[in-house]
């Protein structure tokens, strides 16, 4: 289906020739926001962790597959790769997890003026970080 | 559709440079979004510098400035210059504001200014607003009640309800919130966008109006009221410090009520 805006974009010249109509910039002057910064990285880790379950399936798989192929995915998850794709992983889990929590509330009309908004934005964030290192801390320890 | 880049016709070209007077002490740079729809051209951006010792304190000062002594072709509107009419909103250091009530002090560096977000441009700074009315007269935005008016007086309301309507009334339907908010640029077709919602709540809050229900079934829809993903960006920007993200949420407050 077409776009209805698109009949705005067309207009007339001054000696009545039509004329195409600019689009005004949007993203390209628009300055960041916490407000939509924080909405665009719920999506963002949200996607990321979709596809990270595709890892955890392929790990359930293989765990009741055979011994090689256990140790294939062990191998796998135990490498660089494999770590940097676990530590995003818990990073964008612990983020959609807390921003989560904030939209709940958000659900419930609570916490929307917006000195509310900024600071529980912040206290995500934060939060984010905490139990992330915290995930690795016990990580850490119980290996 | 969300589409991240401009479409080629609107991609921003450098403009022309407008100096500053000979002995201009205190200059900023103006750089402001042009596009003609004579000229066959791309848009672009001009600089102007303006002497700040000799121009008002706000943002607008210095449009009508560059208006009235550098270049008369700077099309912007403009009507009370204080913050009721909302002609002059606009994109200004990156956030949608007023001109008239955006003090050039706040801006850091250069003064970027263009058109409100996502809109068909008119001419320079203004943009068609055709869509914006046009969502607006569709909830309807007046009083509808089947009881009659007393014949010797207003329709009464308590404080208690008046008060209802506080954070509302105020708006000036400027549509800086709604330019602002992401999910109206990819999907403002068919989301009525954050102006018009607080407006759709304005009728639904109102104590005298009968036609709530009416007001909901219209808005039960998955793109007029549910494309609101609670982003915020709306609130961040209005310039008369409403909160159109909390109209919006009591709205679906009410639509799961009566859903029971």
């Amino acid at each position: 289906m077409t776009d209805t805006r698109e009949a705005l974009m067309v207009a007339r010249t001054s000696d009545g020739r039509t004329v195409r109509r600019p689009l005004s910039p949007h993203l390209q002057v628009y300055r960041p926001q916490i407000t939509s910064a924080m909405s665009i990285l719920h999506r963002i880790t949200g996607v990321a962790l979709s596809c990270g379950t595709l890892l955890l399936v392929w790990f359930l798989i293989a765990a009741v597959e055979s011994d090689a192929a256990y140790a294939r995915v062990a191998w796998f998850i135990g490498s660089p790769v494999g770590y940097l794709l676990m530590f995003g992983w818990s990073v964008a889990l612990w983020y959609h997890f807390c921003n989560g929590i904030r939209h709940i509330f958000w659900d419930f009309g609570m916490g929307l003026e917006l000195p509310q908004v900024h600071a529980s934005g912040k206290a995500v964030l934060v939060a984010t970080a905490v139990l992330t290192v915290l995930t690795w801390v016990v990580f850490a320890v119980v290996r | 559709m969300a589409t991240f880049t401009l479409p080629a016709n609107s991609r921003i070209q450098i403009g022309k440079t407008y100096k500053a007077p000979k002995g201009a002490k205190r200059v900023r740079n103006f750089k402001i979004y042009r596009w003609n729809p004579d000229d066959g051209a791309n848009p672009s951006t001009d600089t102007y510098e303006v002497d700040l010792d000799a121009c008002g304190p706000m943002v607008l000062d210095a449009l009508i400035k560059i208006k009235n002594e550098v270049d008369t072709t700077l099309t912007f509107r403009r009507s009370c210059r204080e913050g009721i009419c909302g002609s002059c909103a606009m994109n200004i250091d990156g956030t949608n504001t007023l001109a008239c009530l955006k003090p050039i002090e706040e801006c850091k560096g250069d003064v970027r200014i263009s058109p409100l977000p996502h809109m068909p441009v008119v001419k320079d700074l203004v943009p068609d607003l055709s869509q914006a009315y046009a969502q607006l007269r569709s909830i309807e935005p007046w009083l509808q009640s089947d009881t009659p008016a007393p014949p010797d007086g207003e329709r009464l309301q308590s404080k208690e309800e008046r008060a209802e309507l506080d954070g509302m009334w105020e708006c000036i339907l400027c549509f800086c919130c709604t330019t602002a908010c992401p999910s109206y640029w990819w999907n403002g077709d068919k989301y009525l966008g954050p102006a018009v919602l607080l407006a759709a709540y304005r009728w639904i809050a109102d104590s005298r109006d009968e036609r709530t229900g009416e007001r909901l079934d219209a808005l039960q829809d998955p793109f007029k009221l549910y494309r609101c993903h609670t982003i915020m960006n709306c609130t961040q920007t209005c310039p008369k410090g409403l909160n159109p993200a909390k109209a919006i949420s009591q709205i679906k407050t009410l639509m799961l009520e009566r859903a029971g």
